[in-house]
């Protein structure tokens, strides 16, 4: 069988930044996908192309300009919908990114919803964006938040979960579907069905998720579910935040503004259908574009493809990192458990001296706590290197990451 | 153009894997902790002030090579001064002892963040021995200042 990293090999050339040197006339090696992804001409094009030809405000104009642009802002939304499984298109908010998709959520749904003494289970590996907006909730309403842990093989030990539940006063459940640090994928199927036994709702974190792997939100049976454009090829700026609708409907709005009233009076406004009553004020228009230029490069691709590139590359990423004495990788090497997302570190070296001695070589790699300090506490570390890998890395790409920890060794005389 | 991995030389390594004046001190006259939220670096720094000089400091934390070396020479620079002195250090005087005065941007918050801990402990030290509001003012100003 041949393998699936020629085909994604001629992908490169639609990546501009890709072609391009740094430092000392370095090919770049772009690791740091977890964090964003470079995007193709496709999408770049997508962009130009709506400020050179479509460029208007959208759902209020009769002219044409305007009827192109809102056409083009709505097909994003359908697109989506088909990309993740979704029937009903009013349930796709569109905002800036999964950080505000879940604070949206923290806002209109837990300030309707959670009550003193109710509790909120997260998990230790979550991104900080999924725990400080219910920080918040909780210690303005008197309520808790509790953490489902972690094992040493970085798998979430379940039986917190059930001890939870167990109490009555779980309102709701939200977790990563794939951590941003470990890549461990969430077993979501066992914990959305645990909670539904208890009646209590599920919020899915989706961002490292949807950009690796198939995803369907039918048959995830959560009730929310976010995720970001930018980390999947798409623009910064816009992302997705998937409500089921009878949760929607019981929600207040989150912001106040144009586009998502019906009738404004002095004193009273009725509020416009789903999903625009969650869509106040003139929305990315431009990036959602661009947006739907990145999902039709990915179904394109087909995610299975996807998956299975980045299964190939991290095989072989984690079997040339295990031989190099005095490097430890954090998580489970379990391969149908992770995504493409390698934390490490290197003997007692600081991950931001790793990252700066290899990025010399052009080796772009993320040091540091990720936005997950909470792991980073649990992992009892004050930091860690991590590459992660996208459609477009190779497996020459890996090699060059491992020379490079072999000039790490050598100053540091390991 | 001089290489960024130029910074690892051996007086960094070394004192990256040997601090200087590494650990804590027992009942100090004054402490204080800060850290960098981008990366997480964390120090504290304790110190002992006999007759406004500083007669012992020491410092503990987590921090990349640049940090823990910037860290021990500053301790070093300090011990023994007089409290002006001390208020006198700049920046300079932590990354030239180092060959470090070409840092970029983005680690230079690394190399700097024992002086701003230093700092904040002598402001805390001096904010509470000042009487004179106009001496706290001008303190402020020069905390306020420091990079």
């Amino acid at each position: 069988m041949q393998s699936t990293q020629t085909s994604f090999e001629k992908l490169r050339k639609d990546f501009p930044i890709l072609q391009r040197t740094v430092r000392d006339n370095k090919t770049l090696v772009y690791l740091d996908n977890a964090s964003t992804t470079q995007k193709p001409n496709q999408v770049i094009d997508a962009i130009t192309d709506y400020y050179k030809n479509h460029n208007a405000n959208i759902h209020r104009a009769v002219y044409a300009l305007a009827e192109e642009a809102t056409e083009l802002y709505e097909a994003t939304r359908d697109k989506i919908a088909n990309f993740i499984h979704v029937k009903n298109r009013e349930e796709i908010i569109f905002v800036r990114g999964t950080t505000e998709a879940i604070n949206l959520v923290a806002y209109a749904w837990g300030r309707t919803h959670i009550q003193k003494d109710d509790i909120i289970v997260t998990t230790e590996y979550e991104h900080h964006s999924n725990i400080v907006p219910w920080q918040l909730l909780t210690q303005e309403k008197g309520a808790k938040l509790e953490y489902i842990r972690m094992d040493d093989n970085g798998e979430l030990i379940l039986d917190d979960l059930t001890k939870y539940l167990a109490t009555g006063k779980v309102k709701l459940v939200t977790f990563s579907l794939m951590s941003n640090v470990l890549g461990t994928i969430t077993d979501a199927e066992k914990i959305v069905s645990k909670c539904k036994e208890y009646d209590v709702l599920t919020l899915i974190d989706g961002a490292q998720a949807v950009p690796h792997m198939p995803v369907n939100i039918e048959k995830l049976d959560c009730d929310f579910f976010a995720f970001s454009g930018h980390k999947m090829l798409g623009p910064t700026g816009i992302g997705v935040l998937w409500v089921r609708k009878s949760v929607l409907q019981t929600m207040n709005p989150f912001h106040g503004g144009g586009d998502m009233i019906r009738e404004v009076h002095k004193y009273e406004t009725t509020w416009n259908d789903l999903p625009y009553k969650f869509e106040a004020g003139t929305p990315n228009i431009a990036d959602v574009i661009g947006f739907g230029a990145a999902i039709d490069y990915l179904t394109n691709l087909g995610m299975d493809n996807v998956r299975e590139h980045e299964i190939e590359l991290t095989n072989y990423a984690i079997e040339k990192l295990s031989k190099i004495n005095g490097l430890t990788i954090y998580g489970t090497k379990d391969i149908s458990k992770r995504g493409g997302v390698i934390s490490f570190n290197f003997a007692d070296v600081h991950p931001h001296d790793v990252a700066q001695i290899i990025d010399e070589e052009g080796i772009a790699v993320r040091s540091g706590h990720h936005c997950a300090q909470v792991l980073m506490e649990r992992l009892n570390v004050a930091a860690t290197s991590r590459a992660s890998f996208y459609i477009y890395n190779t497996k020459e790409e890996i090699d060059s990451l491992i020379n490079s920890l072999n000039k790490v060794a050598r100053i540091f005389k390991l | 153009m001089s290489s960024n991995a130029d910074i690892y030389h051996e007086m960094i390594i070394d004192y990256s894997r040997n601090p200087i004046n590494y650990g804590k001190i027992e009942n100090p006259d004054v402490t204080f902790h800060d850290s960098n939220p981008l990366c997480g670096d964390s120090i504290d720094i304790d110190m002992k002030i006999v007759d406004d000089k500083v007669s012992d400091i020491k410092f503990h934390g987590k921090g990349c090579a640049i940090c823990m070396a910037c860290s021990s020479v500053l301790t070093e620079i300090t011990k023994g001064k007089g409290i002006e002195e001390v208020r006198n250090i700049t920046k300079h005087d932590v990354l030239s002892e180092l060959g470090l005065e070409n840092l970029q941007a983005v680690r230079i918050k690394c190399a700097l963040l024992s002086l701003k801990v230093l700092k904040s402990a002598l402001y805390s030290y001096l904010g509470k021995h000042m009487n004179d509001s106009q001496d706290v003012d001008k303190l402020k100003e020069e905390a306020a200042n420091l990079y």
